[in-house]
């Protein structure tokens, strides 16, 4: 008997952007990545185009947070990790050995699953990273730089009489917004978010997006989600991911509405993952 | 960025290889300074009793005959008394007390020993006496209990080295208790046990654990001067009773070191030092093996932060 | 009786033993405290913190140099130990699967193993040996190679309960390795690091044996670190052995003053850290 075929996710009215003429930002060529012996990610190519929102979507496992990291070298921390292929952000080799990985995080940001804001002030977190980035030239300037993050990351109102109360007495969603201030105040190009709001109740995962939203206007952003409806919701380009593979990656509205390929038909509608 | 991680890795590596030098170099050291005796005296040194320092004649087995026998049985003694504590603040007690309890026990673990000593001079030896003073005659003629009530000897010295070592082996035997899956005492009630019956099945599946526990404190016990030089009565003999002054390798050591003038003397109290060091270092040794064993039979490594790693971990 | 009251029977009595047991042990503490007490108190009066020790038959002095001397000998067991205890921690539980961290591992377990009478020994070889000197430094080193491998696997464990996510978002934001650790990492784990310093203090203030051939002893006020130097436990040990009633008596005193001094430090370490872990919020 046929599995009953799910209502599909429609993609909103709100992402017409035509990515065809969007610049590139990230040119992935034919990508592999290793932990140690075992191969975790096969001959990924793809193109991440500039002030797009783009999602990878995909099963557990699927490798879609193991590509994201590479694409600020969060991996290198881990012993046995090595890549194939070339990552190119901004036209310049990711992984080449004149580049300085530290200036690369500063221009790649990144936003975790589970907020993980440093047990110190409200101030001090976004602080942090201006001050070894010496970003700002006064203590003036630091105040305006973590109130301009915290402004975009729409958190200014209301934690700006408390600055200086622990981070950590914020609520979850609070705190994950804290966390995309801290990653905006380095005044990076692109934004990368491994499932931001996963943790998170359905109002403030709402705020998260409508904030992901704004941001696409002055930043490139990827965002790693296994909620199919979020990324039709907010994405422009969706990326497919399984077993380590890119299926497919197309428009937003084209992979859910009329994806070329079987498996992703069958991801999109819900017969497996 | 290569560089800055690698500065940081041999920086932070360096004082860790300040950490294992001096480990080194205590063996090498003692090792060094030992060599006159070694050379003179060979094996022998351990099997002679006669220490008579005027006369250049060294026989060390007193020392390690009053060491393993107060060590022996200090834990004859501590043993079911800490396991019991460790089991009664583990399992039974009810949850108001558990701290209380355990800040008392730490208490006893911080009392430096030079305390436990002076008490044991001024109060326990006293009362040893009066209880060496008060056996039957009939008893007195077992060589376990004969000799003249002075009160400081080998009971004395076990006894303050029971008290020091409960504390000890308590603590470990709790940690080790902890690591015992909770589903392992479930399903012994589950069965219809009774309590003592369920604690057994959680102390069997901690055993090994538990030996490592005993181990340690013997271990401890093993190297504890000040306490028991101040009890024991620092007289170099071979002897079966419980009254009977004796003298431990440690005791040796600390009495006699800085009168020690010709360098035989002395090497041969750091020939007593140096085999100190490597017994207690092979019981350490041993014990952590057997303790590490339990734990990482039950626990999980640290997952690595995406899915794929732990797969691959 | 029959099976199962039997069974419940030996339960009751097993449970007994446990409760007994506790009572055994808590009588000797309560014995000892009593007398710490109640000879410690009768001894202790102004002059016994401000004197020095007089010469036997003489009644009265003090141990204010005992009490000087203690102190300076575990500053210098903290200065020396404290920071290469924490930074082979800090490197155990960043590269903690490497094979030189379980090395180091080995290495300081058991040095928490070697008989305090062991390491006196070696402090007495290195620095004492070569100078043909007792000195306060000798007893500090000795002190401080005690301190060493409780402060590493205390900074070890504690780092590594530290989430690793509040590590990779100071990386994510740019931060070397080493600023991670120090500026992020660390501070995190700090509370429970100041009660492991203040816990092995208070260890190693109560600490003898080592110091018998290190620093030996001195019957006047000395802060030469180059000289002997009195400590209150040496000075306690003196005393006990010897067939002084006096110094009987001022043994007691000391003997309290040490332990509430150990006592004060245990206490206020787990103040400490239950009002920083507060700040933390956690």
């Amino acid at each position: 008997m046929p599995l009953p075929t799910l209502t599909r996710p429609t993609p909103s009215a709100r992402n017409p952007t035509p990515t065809e003429q969007a610049p590139v930002k990230i040119d992935v060529a034919h990508l592999s990545f290793y932990y140690g012996a075992k191969l975790a990610l096969s001959d990924i190519s793809m193109q991440i185009g500039a002030n797009l929102v783009t999602a990878f979507i995909g099963p557990s496992g699927c490798g879609k947070s193991t590509f994201l990291r590479t694409l600020n070298r969060m991996n290198d921390i881990i012993p046995g990790a090595r890549i194939e292929g070339r990552v190119q952000i901004n036209g310049r080799d990711a992984y080449g050995a004149d580049v300085d990985v530290v200036a690369l995080r500063r221009q790649v940001g990144m936003v975790f699953q589970r907020s993980n804001p440093f047990p110190k002030s409200i101030f001090e977190n976004i602080a942090y990273g201006i001050r070894i980035n010496h970003l700002a030239k006064s203590s003036a300037d630091m105040r305006d730089m973590v109130e301009k993050s915290l402004r975009n990351a729409a958190l200014w109102d209301e934690v700006k009489d408390r600055l200086h109360d622990s981070a950590l007495a914020l609520s979850g969603g609070q705190q994950q917004r804290l966390c995309i201030a801290r990653a905006l105040a380095i005044e990076p190009d692109v934004l990368l978010m491994d499932e931001p709001a996963s943790a998170l109740d359905p109002i403030a995962t709402q705020r998260i997006e409508e904030l992901i939203y704004q941001l696409k206007k002055q930043y490139t952003i990827v965002i790693v989600t296994h909620n199919m409806q979020q990324a039709a919701r907010i994405s422009d380009v969706t990326a497919f991911f399984w077993l380590g593979r890119l299926v497919e990656v197309g428009r937003t509205d084209a992979i859910f509405t009329s994806p070329s390929e079987k498996l992703t038909e069958d991801y999109v509608t819900g017969r497996f993952g | 960025m290569r560089s800055s991680e690698a500065g940081f890795r041999i920086g932070t590596g360096l004082f860790g290889a300040v950490l294992v030098l001096i480990v080194v170099g205590i063996g090498f050291e003692l090792w060094r300074q030992s060599m006159l005796s070694i050379a003179k005296f060979g094996l022998n040194f351990w099997a002679t009793s006669t220490w008579d320092p005027v006369a250049g004649q060294f026989g060390a087995l007193p020392f390690i005959w009053g060491t393993l026998y107060s060590s022996l049985l200090a834990l004859l003694i501590a043993t079911p008394i800490a396991l019991g504590i460790a089991v009664f603040i583990s399992e039974l007690c009810p949850a108001a007390l558990q701290q209380p309890l355990v800040f008392l026990t730490e208490l006893l673990a911080a009392i430096p020993s030079i305390v436990y000593g002076l008490w044991g001079i001024f109060v326990l030896v006293p009362a040893v006496r009066a209880l060496e003073t008060w056996t039957p005659p009939s008893l007195k003629q077992v060589p376990l209990f004969s000799g003249p009530p002075f009160g400081i000897g080998m009971l004395a010295a076990a006894l303050i080295l029971a008290v020091m070592v409960i504390p000890f082996i308590s603590s470990v035997a709790r940690e080790v208790l902890r690591t015992v899956p909770s589903a392992q005492r479930e399903a012994a009630y589950a069965l219809g046990a009774t309590r003592f019956e369920a604690i057994r099945a959680a102390l069997f599946y901690a055993r090994t654990g538990i030996v490592g526990a005993v181990m340690l404190g013997f271990g401890r016990a093993l190297g504890e001067t000040m306490a028991v030089t101040m009890v024991i009565g620092n007289s170099p003999r071979v002897s079966l009773s419980l009254f009977a002054p004796q003298y431990t390798m440690a005791s040796v050591i600390a009495n006699e070191f800085t009168e020690a003038a010709d360098p035989l003397y002395v090497n041969a109290l750091v020939e007593i030092g140096l085999v100190l060091f490597v017994i207690t270092l092979a019981i350490n040794v041993l014990s952590r093996l057997l303790i590490w064993g339990m734990a990482n039979a039950n626990r999980r490594p640290i997952a690595p932060a995406t899915d794929e790693a732990k797969a691959a971990a | 009786m029959n099976r199962v009251a039997r069974r419940k029977f030996l339960s009751q009595l097993f449970v007994a033993f446990c409760a007994l047991s506790v009572l055994l042990a808590l009588v000797p503490l309560a014995f000892i405290l009593f007398y710490l007490v109640s000879r410690g108190i009768q001894a202790l009066n102004v002059s016994f913190f401000t004197q020095m020790p007089r010469p036997v038959g003489e009644s009265g002095g003090g141990m204010a140099n005992a009490i000087v001397g203690t102190l300076i000998l575990v500053g210098i067991g903290a200065i020396a130990g404290v920071p290469v205890g924490i930074m082979s921690g800090v490197y155990m539980s960043e590269y903690a699967g490497s094979r030189f961290a379980a090395l180091i591992r080995f290495a300081a377990d058991t040095l928490n193993g070697v008989p305090s009478i062991v390491v006196g020994m070696f402090a007495y070889a290195v620095a004492v040996l070569p100078f043909k000197q007792f000195s306060a430094l000798a007893g500090g080193l000795a002190l401080a190679i005690m301190m060493i491998p409780i402060m590493a696997r205390t900074t070890e464990e504690l780092l590594l309960l530290v989430p690793s996510t509040m590590r990779e978002g100071a990386l994510a934001l740019g931060a070397t390795r080493a600023r991670a650790v120090f500026t992020v990492v660390l501070p995190a784990a700090l509370p429970g690091v100041i009660t492991g310093v203040m816990l092995a203090l208070a260890r190693i203030a109560g600490e003898t044996a080592p110091l018998l051939f290190t620093s030996f002893n001195n019957q006047f006020f000395s802060t030469k670190l180059t000289q002997p130097i009195s400590s209150l436990t040496v000075q306690l040990y003196t005393y006990a052995i010897s067939p002084y009633e006096d110094w009987h008596r001022q043994a007691w005193a000391g003997a309290l003053t040490l332990v509430t001094l150990v006592l004060l430090c245990s206490v206020l370490a787990r103040l400490a850290t239950r009002r920083l872990e507060r700040m933390h919020v956690r």
